[in-house]
């Protein structure tokens, strides 16, 4: 592999190999290799994560890129299981955007800002010329304090693995409107996550991960926590929540549902005699459709993810791989 | 192969032989300009890359799901005789 | 249209999924010998695998995937003529979804080739070339097409389109390939298949009559079926019925979509653009007679090849290699049976053509059974 391409960007098995092989290598360190959505710092109270926006269409049904840019980064603070305090945030501009654009934007993503509290505290802004980028790109880089650390460590056998939405419906909705397929009737799932975590921390539940299923959809998050952990998921297949506008885009376009990015949607590894009130509390919360949909089993030597169909039979929920392209057989 | 799903037609043009069809909740257009038989709002047809290539039997459709439920039948049948 | 929303609701019931299972199970003890059964669609591999419908069959069943995936089926040199296409200065190549992961014979992809620089686009349907030509009139767009009989009608209707439209700067390179020819191949070169699932949306088009010579020539029981866990199931009881009648006959379960006949309206179209071409290389397994379409004569002006002769290499002889793809796709062996699969022959890696898709034999197991 000597150039850069597409696939290093997705989520997928490429992305994961040029992160381990050059960043991971060169930057080596333990607070790196703890591989969360967010790194503790400060003798563990302050968690940090930060993320690049380069969504294109800028504007979509349910959202746009400044939405997208608060409520990402953000939420992978709140995963750690910390309050989303602060925010930085760069804009990387093209030349002849237009003003109304990123006024736009802005606003959204004041809008967004406005329901975890989290301030701005500091940014920065370049204009680049006209082509050299597409449009817009926002980096945000999140700060929270942690009301009680949630990581992959944490994750037993025995674990019920709950998933908090229909998922899907980001990845769909932007596949669509970026091909240009004139689907009507997907909306992105992009929302803020704090407001649904913090009863859950509050409540002081058996809460051991969480993550949000964001590119590379619950196929990652579910075949990363089976390689970091050597512990094998099973999960259940009719109790996945998708609804059925996802469904059908998927059943046109021949593309898996588990490999699509969500943006409001997140997956819990809670003790077992938490889970209903976990699923209850969600329910509450802004999360209607919460499921639990499999358990964590023992250690493997080859952890994997498997599926279980309501007729008996079983496959393996793979990790992505390569570009999301759609099916013609 | 290929990858085609069955979707209700939802409107046609006929001058353009273009319209929209519902796949599952969700909306799009497609093409009928392949489709060889009479074709009104509320047929399923089968939609391949955007075009429509065949309108459902719907005598057909009643022998295929007659035939389901007979079989449906005859092993929960073979199940309550213990078989 | 009650009957078809039930219908439609049931193909996939868990209660008719394990009913048909059961059924097979009674019926499949009287078989006298194991059966061999092959599918020769690429969607239906998917479909198998996606709903683990192997695992509800009974041993003496197997299934056998058979070359029914368009990518897949791809000899090097034509993936060659597309990563030359796309080369070309002032050119847009254009073709559908996986075509463009498939590495050439130098182990550059449409992909990678996109990544140096060259306009390469993927679409959803055919008809979107007209909109890609009509907004570049000062560039070639070449439309590498693919598919069975069930996307060449959508290749015609494009051709029929562009005149209308007068769009000259839209060509095809046509990789249109055909079933019935592979099917009895695999029959006559010795293939081990007792009978087959024929796919079901190419009979849409293709009608139902078509496989009906082959039936009777080799005794081999063919039915037509749809893509639903149901569907497939029915197929496979419907197989087991008539070996154990001893008859052999093409049975069309997919009677819902498709009639005996076909579509005549596509059909007439592919025959107004395109006729057989003798000399279509499968990769794997060789030259099929008249397996593939090249457009006629009369549309030279449209054909790729025939006005970019100097970007469409001529076949080569695959370089051997431990590769069991031609065994596979006869149904000789099963793709954990080769001793590249999952160690050194990977979707990220293909070495053969089971593995360069998402429909392959290899992709599918590897993506679906690996270590399960």
């Amino acid at each position: 592999m000597d150039t850069i391409q597409l696939a290093h960007g997705s989520g997928g098995l490429e992305n994961q190999q040029l992160i381990r092989e050059l960043f991971f290598t060169a930057f080596d360190n333990p607070i790196l290799a703890g591989c969360e959505d967010a790194a503790l710092i400060n003798g563990g109270t302050l968690a940090v994560s930060t993320d690049s926006f380069t969504v294109s269409p800028l504007f979509f049904p349910g959202g746009n890129i400044g939405k997208l840019a608060v409520a990402g980064t953000l939420n992978d603070v709140a995963m750690r299981g910390a309050r989303p305090q602060h925010l930085t945030v760069a804009f990387i501009i093209e030349e002849g955007l237009k003003l109304n654009t990123l006024t736009s934007v802005v606003r959204s993503m004041k809008e967004e800002l406005s329901i975890t509290g989290a301030l701005v505290i500091a940014g920065d802004t370049k204009v680049v010329p006209r082509g050299a980028i597409d449009q817009l790109m926002i980096n945000t880089t999140g700060f929270g304090s942690i009301v009680s650390d949630c990581n992959t460590r944490r994750i037993a056998a025995g674990d019920h693995v709950i998933i908090s939405g229909n998922i899907a419906r980001h990845g769909a909705c932007i596949f669509a409107a970026r091909e240009e397929i004139a689907i009507k009737g997907l909306t992105s799932d992009c929302c803020s996550l704090w407001p649904a975590i913090a009863p859950l921390l509050a409540a002081g539940l058996g809460i051991h991960a969480m993550r949000d299923a964001t590119r590379g959809g619950i196929s990652a998050v579910f075949n990363e926590w089976a390689q970091q952990t050597g512990l094998s998921f099973v999960l259940r297949q009719n109790d996945i929540p998708v609804s059925s506008e996802v469904r059908g885009f998927a059943e046109i376009l021949g593309i898996d549902p588990y490999i699509l990015a969500c943006e409001g949607v997140f997956v819990l590894a809670v003790a077992p005699q938490d889970s209903a009130t976990v699923i209850d509390l969600l329910h509450r919360h802004g999360h209607p459709q919460a499921t639990l949909v499999g358990t964590v089993e023992g250690a493997h030597q080859q952890p994997t993810v498997l599926l279980h169909s309501a007729y008996g039979t079983k496959r393996r929920m793979e990790y992505p791989s390569g570009e999301i392209l759609p099916r013609i057989c | 192969m290929c990858l085609a799903i069955p979707s209700k037609i939802v409107s046609i043009d006929c001058d353009t032989c273009m319209g929209e069809i519902d796949t599952m909740g969700v909306t799009r257009e497609a093409n009928f300009s392949l489709v060889d038989e009479e074709i009104a709002v509320g047929d399923w047809v089968l939609v391949h890359v955007g075009l429509a290539i065949s309108r459902i039997d719907a005598d057909e459709a009643q022998k295929t799901l007659d035939m389901y439920q007979e079989i449906l039948q005859l092993q929960d049948g073979a199940l309550n005789a213990g078989g | 249209m009650q009957a078809a929303d039930t219908l439609l609701q049931m193909v996939r019931d868990n209660d008719t999924i394990r009913a048909f299972a059961d059924r097979i199970s009674q019926q499949a003890s009287q078989l006298k010998k194991p059966l061999r059964i092959m599918e020769v669609c690429g969607g239906h591999t998917h479909a198998i695998l996606e709903y683990g419908l192997d695992q509800l069959l009974p041993d003496r069943i197997q299934l056998i995937h058979g070359p029914g995936c368009p990518v897949c089926v791809l000899p090097q040199h034509r993936i060659d003529a597309a990563i030359n296409l796309a080369q070309r200065p002032e050119t847009i190549l254009v073709t559908l979804g996986d075509m463009i992961r498939v590495p050439g014979s130098h182990g550059v992809s449409l992909q990678r080739t996109r990544a140096a620089g060259a306009d390469v686009r993927y679409l959803y349907s055919p008809l979107d070339c007209l909109t890609i030509a009509a907004e570049n009139p000062d560039k070639t767009v070449i439309y590498f097409a693919i598919g069975f009989e069930t996307t060449t009608p959508m290749t015609a209707l494009l051709l029929e389109k562009a005149r209308d439209r007068q769009l000259d700067n839209l060509y095809v390179h046509s990789n249109h390939v055909l079933v019935p020819q592979a099917m009895e191949f695999i029959l006559s070169a010795g293939g081990a298949v007792d009978a087959f699932i024929a796919p079901g949306h190419v009979s849409v088009m293709a009608g139902a009559e078509q496989y009906r010579t082959l039936s009777n020539k080799y005794r081999a029981p063919v039915v037509i079926a749809g893509f639903e866990p149901v569907d497939l199931l029915d197929a496979v009881l419907r197989i087991i019925h008539q070996v154990n009648s001893g008859i052999a006959e093409v049975d069309n379960a997919y009677s819902r979509f498709v009639k005996t006949t076909g579509n005549r309206k596509a059909q007439q179209l592919v025959e107004k653009y395109f006729e057989p071409d003798d000399d279509f290389l499968w990769r794997g397994i060789g030259r099929i007679p008249a397996s593939a379409l090249k457009l006629r004569r009369d549309y030279a002006e449209r054909d790729a090849e025939a006005q970019f002769p100097a970007s469409c290499p001529a076949p080569t002889e695959e370089k051997p290699n431990n590769c069991l793809c031609g065994s596979i796709l006869m149904g000789l062996a099963q793709p954990t049976d080769c001793p590249l699969f999952a160690d050194g022959c990977t979707p990220q890696n293909p070495q053969g053509s089971c593995m360069v898709s998402n429909e392959g034999a290899c992709a599918a197991y590897y993506k679906y059974r690996r270590a399960s």
